[in-house]
């Protein structure tokens, strides 16, 4: 092992000469906020909802592809409502802790991603836990795993969001208040938008642009997604042929797994910029 | 060590710093006094650079503060209302401020939570602290590291008579080694004892920054509240009568 020491990095060398930070400090972070979530109980008990839910659906429906149709319909509401304002609370409250991070010798960003980092793996853990164990053991097959995977992504993004909502405002009532109005316009508003749209303009082609306008909507993405695993584009006609060609293509799939990252980067990247330049 | 150049900090229309400029080094203790809302603990706080100035410039050790957070390693802050997860166990508080410090071969200063005899209460969580005793959690914090700069936001108010005195004879043995001390505090006997100079803000600015004798020889008086009530009367009469 000496040789090792012996010849360390030439970047890490100069660190050192300077001001060493304390190493992975990030990871140390999101260490001391994952045990402080875990001691809220809050997700044990999202958890076993999931579990509940889960379970229940795959029971009642003799079919385990139908029963996951159910069981996404349950996920893309409450998965969002849930990522985005518990998220948002524990924000809030965790403000004592922040300020504390903030007068040691931490970066604001390593404080602000291990946090992050710190929540979103609670999150899910939870929803890996409590719908992957199930989709597991009731249905076993890759769409199963894609489901998993796209609440995944999903809970990132909407946490993301929440980053973003809480930087925006540094009154409580308000933060939370523009946490649920992003998760309304997300999981509501825009759909009904969309429809309205799509219905007035009936006359027109108008794949094409749904198509792009499900981009613009991190639930959408992952509702498409799910549908398409699950068959149920078959019984969407001529649009669901069209979206099963192009999202069911590599071109596709890969678009939208862009998107997704997009959802996740771009608000936290937002939330960064603006958070090193707060006012604590 | 620590130059302020020139910073100004705006709250909405409310100007809390104005231009202030302001050099300190080592075996200098300064207080910094002045009436509620002048400014005190915007100061301490673009210090440890929790509030970002709109103008100015802050030196650590000659480098501009902002760029790398690294600086506070040297700097221990108690705050004024020390404020800490309410889930977490003291001893837990202790540990993860040891773990994330950790990188630098600092030495370990426990001797307040030995006269605050702490360690019979890390198993408590934070939540049921009363304040006086999270200030002691606070100021055993702060001088946990030994750092060169202490910051200390009103390091005694809350605290009851003995721990206070225990808090000041820290304070008194730590100057012998040649640190920098910033203290605010309203108790005019306490600042009396621990401070070798005197910084006077009112409304972000800086009124006088004084050696201590200098001040009293100046207005004639012993005592630095008398002093100093004797220097507030000509500057700001209109309030007072």
């Amino acid at each position: 092992m000496k040789h090792f020491s012996a010849i360390a990095l030439p970047g890490a060398a100069k660190r050192q000469d300077e001001q060493p930070l304390p190493p992975m400090p990030l990871l140390k972070i999101a260490k001391y906020v994952v045990y402080d979530i875990l001691r809220s109980r809050f997700v044990l008990a999202y958890l076993l909802f999931l579990v509940v839910v889960s379970m229940s659906f795959f029971n009642l429906e003799s079919d385990p592809a139908k029963g996951m149709m159910s069981l996404l319909n349950i996920i893309l509401i409450v998965l969002p409502l849930v990522s985005i304002v518990f998220a948002t609370i524990h924000l809030y409250n965790a403000y004592e802790f922040t300020e504390l991070l903030l007068a040691q010798p931490l970066r604001r960003s390593d404080i602000f991603l291990g946090q992050y980092l710190g929540l979103a793996l609670s999150l899910c853990l939870a929803f890996g836990l409590g719908v992957g164990v199930p989709v597991l053991l009731y249905d076993g097959s890759l769409r199963g795993g894609v489901l998993v995977l796209c609440g995944v992504l999903l809970t990132l993004a909407f946490v993301s969001l929440a980053f973003l909502s809480t930087v925006l405002s540094r009154d409580k009532a308000r933060g939370i208040g523009i946490a649920l109005l992003l998760w309304f316009l997300c999981t509501i508003l825009y759909d009904g938008v969309v429809l309205m749209a799509m219905f007035a303009f009936s006359d027109y082609p108008l794949e094409k642009a749904v198509m792009a306008l499900t981009f613009l909507n991190p639930v959408d993405l992952t509702r498409i997604a799910m549908l398409l695993q699950l068959d149920a584009a078959a019984l969407m006609g001529y649009t669901g042929a069209l979206f099963q060609h192009f999202f069911g293509s590599a071109l596709g799939m890969g678009l939208s797994m862009l998107a997704m990252l997009a959802w996740i980067v771009g608000p936290l990247a937002l939330a960064v910029r603006i958070f090193r330049r707060k006012d604590i | 060590m620590l130059q302020i150049q020139n910073i100004s900090k705006t709250f909405g229309k409310f100007k809390v710093l104005d231009q202030l400029d302001l050099h300190v080094g080592r075996g200098q203790a300064v207080a910094i006094i002045g009436p509620n809302g002048a400014g005190k603990t915007t100061l301490i706080k673009s210090i440890l650079g929790m509030v970002v100035p709109d103008s100015g410039a802050i030196r650590f050790q000659g480098h501009p503060i902002g760029q790398d957070a690294g600086y506070r390693r040297h700097i221990g802050y108690m705050p004024q209302i020390g404020r800490y997860p309410d889930n977490m166990q003291v001893g837990q508080l202790f540990d993860m401020m040891r773990d994330l410090r950790q990188g630098a071969a600092e030495t370990i200063d426990e001797e307040l939570i030995q006269a605050y005899q702490l360690d019979a209460i890390f198993s408590k969580t934070m939540r049921t602290l009363s304040g006086g005793t999270r200030q002691k959690v606070s100021a055993a914090l702060a001088f946990l590291f030994s750092p060169p700069v202490m910051i200390l936001d009103e390091p005694t108010a809350g605290l009851d008579p003995l721990s206070a005195e225990i808090l000041k004879e820290k304070i008194q043995r730590e100057k012998q080694q040649n640190k920098l001390f910033l203290i605010t505090s309203h108790i005019m006997s306490d600042l009396e004892e621990l401070a070798t100079e005197v910084l006077y803000l009112v409304d972000g600015k800086i009124v006088f920054f004084k050696t201590l004798e200098a001040l009293k020889l100046e207005t004639g008086e012993e005592r630095l509240g008398k002093a100093l009530a004797r220097i507030m009367a000509g500057h700001r009469p209109s309030q007072l009568s």
